[in-house]
């Protein structure tokens, strides 16, 4: 048995405490460790990810080597791997910054709550169970409070407390559904109950139907959908830039649970239960892309209208999972890639924004400030980016998704509320831009001067780059994300690995 | 005993929803807190409602209760206590800088009102 995936778990882990231990010899000490076990997660993440894409195995880690039913299992398919290595880079990038900017320094514990997160959000990509699903949110989730909480800022805790208690009504609502689906399937592994929701009596279906909704509910409050999304704005525009850019993939950490656990119980050999959950995410994200586009369009602060901007890539990939084919499915996690990079840099702009102007306000007027022109060049690239417009990526993952939906039956909807929500966020971005970058005045006198140094800029720069290296790739970076939706779609394979049956009964 | 351990979650339920939803931190965690004993409870009773069945391997018996609801109980429990903790601790933080108990931030004068 190899121990490929349990590793990318246990770096972040050892690396928290190693940090908590090493505390007495000074903060560099603490960074150090931080650093290397990000760049170490990288290497783990990205050799695994190149040799599961050519094996395109299924790796099983039996904890403790209990077997599937009974045991703890971690799996690493494609899927799992790609969002380890995504959170890896993301988080080397929103180190980066954080060192450079020294908020690591704004108080104490941020490195190792910092492993601390990675460790939840890997250990939530990797299990192979329901309930340790549940405990690796909660650990990735209390690490964010406290990451949330981090230094000080006006309105930090009031918008902490909002996310700390609807998380907490989450989690109350998670265990309900888990304990309902254990009542009726008697198990707990993603695969046995896929296979057990295929020999359901009819009689337990709607019990069944109920709890897989309420898991819905619960994966779409991480994932901010309609209408659980109003935490959202307020909580990632409050808290520090790193924090918002790591954050960029904890919305998709509820969008990957829901492709997991329902496109894998709910499959096509779920019976009379088989893709029953996909109408409801179809409608919300498409009511969640209008309401987060006039949030956009409504905005009067860039850290608020970047979250809002998260919020409209999270309901573009809702939208994508609800189209419910192959290719819709290869875009989304195509699009997940650019959206999640692209995001969390636009996060990191709008700080670097928001110190060199001193406001974040656009109805401020505030005097032309020192780098304007490479902080409008920036935030130029990145709305272009953000917005989908060719050529970068956002573009072409737009355009899989939406060509995708040609063959669905609410084609006119999909492509008139996709396409329209494009336009205002172009109308909105550039209409932000010109009031920050043009709309100057010299009557007020400027402040204490911001100097972006050459780490800051590299940091950003980081970010950016996936954006034409999704583009340039294209080619096999989409033959790759086919394959994990055909997979996704055919489940079978992961569920005969995992619980090691012959067939699953069609 | 089914009645009993229903109503018994449903009371613990309706009055955690009640207390979440008053809008002062303290009632909110209390709620919070009458959630997480209603999931426990409603997490134990998915093995079902035995008498007379060991949860410990012993000789001599046949009869087993599901071993596995209590093992999740346990974590649950654990879990919502840490968590219990960790909003009492942001509530106090907040009242002392927001200066209000109300979850919004929002002081109130002597009617009540804003």
């Amino acid at each position: 048995m190899t121990h490929t995936p349990i590793i990318p778990i246990l770096i972040p882990l050892i690396a928290a405490f190693s940090i908590l231990i090493t505390k007495r010899y000074g903060f560099k000490v603490g960074q150090t460790i931080s650093l290397l076990s990000i760049i170490a997660l990288i290497f783990v993440s990205i050799f695994t990810l190149i040799d599961i894409t050519s094996t395109e195995e299924v790796l099983v880690y039996k904890l403790g080597n209990w077997e599937a039913p009974f045991g703890i299992v971690l799996v690493l398919d494609s899927l799992s791997i790609l969002m380890v290595s995504i959170t890896s880079l993301l988080a080397f990038g929103a180190l980066w910054y954080a060192i450079s900017e020294k908020i690591d320094k704004e108080g104490v514990h941020f490195h190792s709550l910092f492993q601390l997160q990675i460790f939840g959000l890997n250990g939530a990509f990797l299990t192979g169970d329901i309930f340790n699903l549940f405990v690796f949110f909660e650990i990735l989730l209390l690490a964010s409070y406290s990451l949330l909480l981090h230094g000080k800022a006006e309105g930090r805790t009031k918008a902490g407390l909002h996310y700390v208690i609807i998380n907490l009504i989450g989690s109350t609502l998670f265990l309900f559904a888990v304990g309902t689906l254990y009542g009726i399937l008697g198990t707990l592994n993603i695969a046995d109950m896929a296979y057990k929701v295929s020999l359901l009596d009819s009689e337990n279906i709607s019990v069944v139907a109920a709890a897989g909704l309420l898991l819905l509910v619960v994966f779409g409050l991480k994932s901010a959908m309609f209408p659980l999304y109003l935490w959202l704005p307020s909580a990632y525009g409050k808290t520090s830039a790193p924090v918002a850019a790591l954050f960029a993939i904890m919305t998709k950490v509820g969008l990957y649970a829901i492709i997991r656990v329902h496109g894998t119980i709910f499959g096509e050999n779920a019976g009379e239960l088989a893709y029953y959950y996909i109408p409801w995410v179809l409608n919300i994200g498409l009511i969640t892309l209008t309401l987060a586009t006039f949030g956009v369009l409504a905005s009067k602060e860039i850290r608020n209208q970047v979250a809002y901007l998260v919020l409209t890539s999270v309901s573009i990939l809702l939208i994508a999972i609800g189209i419910n084919s192959q290719d819709a499915l290869g875009g989304a996690i195509y699009y997940m890639i650019h959206s999640t990079f692209l995001a969390a840099g636009f996060f990191l702009v709008a700080d670097v924004i928001l110190k060199a102007r001193t406001t974040g306000y656009f109805d401020k007027q505030m005097p032309i400030f020192k780098e304007a022109i490479i902080i409008g060049a920036l935030f130029f690239i990145f709305a272009v980016a953000v917005a989908g417009l060719p050529p970068l990526s956002g573009f072409f993952g737009k355009i899989m998704i939406l060509s995708a939906s040609l063959e669905h039956t609410h084609t006119a909807i999909i492509l008139s509320v996709v396409l329209i929500s494009s336009l205002l966020i172009i109308i909105a971005l550039s209409k932000s831009g010109s009031a920050i970058f043009y709309d100057t005045t010299l009557d007020v006198e400027p402040l204490d001067e911001y100097k972006l140094s050459k780490s800051t800029l590299a940091s950003i720069f980081f970010l950016f780059l996936f954006a034409p290296l999704l583009v340039i790739f294209a080619n096999p970076i989409t033959e790759f994300t086919n394959t994990i939706a055909a997979n996704l779609f055919d489940t079978s394979k992961y569920i005969t690995t995992v619980i090691n049956i012959e067939e699953v009964i069609k | 005993m089914e009645i009993l351990l229903a109503l018994i979650i449903a009371v613990l339920t309706g009055v955690g929803v009640f207390l979440t939803l008053r809008a002062r931190t303290f009632p909110v965690v209390l709620g919070l807190t009458f959630l997480a004993y209603a999931v426990n409870l409603f997490l134990f009773a998915m093995g079902r409602l035995n008498i007379n069945q060991a949860a410990i391997i012993q000789e001599n018996v046949s009869n087993y209760s599901d071993p596995l609801p209590q093992a999740l109980v346990l974590t649950a429990i654990v879990i919502s206590f840490g968590m219990t903790a960790f909003v009492i601790v942001l509530s106090l933080k907040a009242y002392g800088e927001l200066k209000s108990d109300h979850v919004d931030g929002k002081v109130l004068d002597k009617d009540g009102d804003k």
